[in-house]
């Protein structure tokens, strides 16, 4: 799960994470209130999920209150790369003296923590670790020792940062790797992390991407829940358990297994068509998840046909055909069904099926046919 | 032979009075498989479908003689379980639980490299593995794969792990041994620990590779193949039109660069001597020209 800047300021600050003073806000009048309470200057920030919000004029300064006001209006509203800015962040301006980067992630190969700091921050990093790796510091951690401050004060001078910000920077990493452990983050990055002019070191930006794996030893989490998704449809696909993620295709995909959907959306494409959707409705599912996979598809305006690619292991593809026929007993479904199913309970799934089979319920033999198949109907 | 697993392999189920433990731990005796008890703490002298339980793992060794366990517990038990299994001695432990966090993944991965060297472990969130005719531990439909090989399979990927299984079945073409390695951030056993295990096991004669998009490890398994591997590859990588993963900020593009995306891994594949497939059917299909051949 990925926060806003907003949420992921407020969640490394619960680990004494230093971040400037400031608030969230979703109308003008609200940013005004919270520019008021901060003091000028004060930054006007649009929180989307997505980069190049600077150079989209979604990140301003205002001097006073009409400044705030203004850079609240223009921002408040605006579409940034497909996305609308909902909410504003407001916050104290600082005096920047230099602009770092910091960041705790996994390294997968290693199977160990990986942390990069580097004394060039700011918005052009990854030209940096493009052009300029020497410039990034990297520190392998160990999951089971951890980071303490004399490796981090180590790291702060191998990363060439400012004498100066040496004791905050060092202290900074400490309190953020505890964020990013404790936490139970998949990252924790700041960029910019700045040194300010009367030698504070700031957390002026932060992404935190949540391990939704942990989130039930996280019942605070449960706040994000409801700025998750935007999209109605993704959001409905949640609530019933589901990964759902839309794309602009005609053929509405449902599959059992991540890798499976995802050869589902290959083999589609190779059949000559495009994919409405990705919906894994992961192991185990029943008849239930099945009917609302079904549901959540069938409100979508663009799908001509719909694929279910089902090959059953702890899934019982019994249970599969029983959600089909619920689904098609409680909603009419606006587009023929083209199943293939295979695995555990196959034949009994089959059965089940057959006397209902007709030109709107479509029975397939292979992965490649039923492809070939909700194809053509989509056409 | 086979890999990691065969007809000697004695299974513990951690779990087994579960309802998915029972589910699939008769389901594994019934296929053949050497289950010799289960474990629930607290439940120790109950039996499930004759399977005596114990209340540990090292109690269940000291009576069996197991050498495996199946660890079937949820995400919130199963690392204890994974670990008390390696302290008990347990030299291969299969974790099927998905929805582990990734830093109870990441501690447990490094507590068994560090304390117990003795133990491997595949998954977690893995169907499993299956030695066709001989063991079955995990949740794969027995009757998919077919005894005889000579293809090994590893996959990182569950339900096309049985795709594949079906896919050359379907030609007559049997399987040594079936890996699922799983797809969680941090796997017990990767790709090329079960490459190297094939290179050298005499009755594998072919590998078939099943990858996903995300991560680096199946290049990496390019360049070992590369490197060393001297018998016949077939390769699937899911996800060549799957929409753009979340990128996990500057750091993921930082550490991965242009890997991860399938077209990069299939690259890699096929610079490596690989055969690559573009769909699951069009990789069986190979396999069969490729076992026809040897």
């Amino acid at each position: 799960m990925d926060l806003f800047e907003y949420q992921g300021k407020r969640y490394v600050a619960r680990f004494d994470v230093p971040v400037p003073a400031g608030g969230v806000a979703a109308t003008v009048d609200e940013a005004v209130g919270v520019a008021r309470r901060v003091g000028y200057p004060c930054v006007v920030k649009a929180q989307v999920r997505v980069g190049g919000r600077g150079k989209a004029g979604g990140v301003r300064v205002a001097g006073d209150e009409a400044e705030a006001r203004g850079c609240a209006e223009a921002i408040l509203g605006m579409e940034i790369k497909g996305h609308t800015v909902h909410r504003v962040w407001v916050e104290r301006a600082s005096e920047i003296a230099a602009e770092y980067y910091a960041s705790f992630t996994l390294d997968r190969p290693n199977k160990v923590y990986l942390g990069m700091l580097s004394a060039k921050g700011g918005v052009e990093i990854e030209e940096v670790a493009e052009h300029d790796p020497a410039a990034i510091a990297r520190r392998s951690i160990d999951p089971l020792v951890g980071l303490d401050e004399p490796t981090a004060r180590a790291w702060v001078e191998a990363a060439g940062l400012d004498a100066a910000a040496l004791d905050g920077a060092a202290r900074l990493l400490c309190a953020l790797y505890r964020c990013y452990d404790e936490g139970d983050c998949d990252l924790a990055e700041i960029n910019p992390l700045v040194l300010t002019t009367d030698g504070r070191v700031l957390a002026l930006d932060a992404k935190v991407t949540l391990d939704d794996n942990a989130a039930f030893r996280h019942p605070e989490w449960a706040e994000y829940a409801a700025t998750e998704t935007e999209d109605p449809r993704e959001r409905l696909a949640r609530e019933r358990g589901l990964t759902y993620i839309g794309l602009d295709g005609t053929v509405g995909i449902i599959a059992n297994g991540a890798g499976l959907a995802m050869s589902t959306l290959d083999v589609v494409n190779q059949a000559g068509g495009s994919a409405a959707n990705f919906l894994d409705i992961g192991g185990g599912a029943n008849a239930d998840v099945m009917a609302a996979a079904l549901e959540v598809i069938n409100t979508d305006s663009k799908v001509r046909s719909i694929l279910v690619n089902i090959f059953g292991g702890i899934t019982r593809v019994d249970d599969v055909a029983r959600g089909v026929l619920a689904a098609l007993d409680r909603v009419e479904i606006a587009s023929p069904i083209v199943l293939r199913l295979d695995g555990t309970n196959a034949a009994a799934g089959r059965e089940l099926l057959e006397p209902h089979l007709s030109d709107r319920l479509i029975a397939a033999p292979t992965m490649l046919a039923a492809a070939a198949r909700a194809v053509e109907l989509a056409v | 032979m086979a890999i990691f697993v065969d007809e000697t392999t004695l299974v513990v189920v951690q779990g087994l009075t579960g309802s998915q433990g029972r589910f699939h731990g008769v389901r594994n005796r019934d296929y053949g498989t050497k289950v010799v008890g289960g474990v629930t703490p607290g439940k120790g002298g109950e039996d499930v479908e004759g399977i005596p339980v114990f209340d540990s793992v090292k109690e269940a060794v000291a009576e069996t003689g197991a050498t495996a366990s199946f660890v079937c517990v949820p995400p919130r038990a199963a690392v204890a379980a994974i670990l008390e299994a390696a302290d008990a001695g347990i030299e291969f432990v299969v974790c099927i639980t998905e929805g582990i966090p990734a830093h109870d993944e990441a501690r447990c991965y490094n507590q068994l490299v560090t304390t117990y060297p003795g133990t491997r472990l595949l998954g977690p969130n893995c169907p499993g593995i299956i030695s066709p005719g001989r063991c079955n531990i995990g949740i794969t439909s027995g009757e998919i794969a077919r005894p005889g090989g000579p293809v090994g399979i590893v996959s990182r990927s569950g339900t096309l792990t049985y795709q594949a299984l079906h896919e050359l079945s379907a030609q007559g073409v049997g399987q040594t041994t079936c890996v699922g390695i799983g797809g969680d951030p941090v796997p017990g056993t990767n790709f090329i620990e079960c490459l190297a295990a094939f290179e050298d096991d005499d009755e594998t004669g072919a590998v078939m590779l099943i990858g996903e998009i995300g991560g680096s490890e199946e290049e990496r398994a390019a360049e070992w193949i590369k490197a060393h591997m001297t018998k016949p590859v077939v390769a699937y990588i899911a996800g060549v039109t799957a929409p753009p993963g979340r990128r996990m900020g500057h750091a993921g593009a930082i550490i991965s660069g242009s890997q991860g995306t399938a077209q990069a891994k299939m690259d890699a594949l096929a610079d490596a001597g690989v055969l690559v497939a573009r769909n699951p059917t069009e990789a069986g299909e190979r396999m069969v020209d490729v076992v026809r051949g040897i």
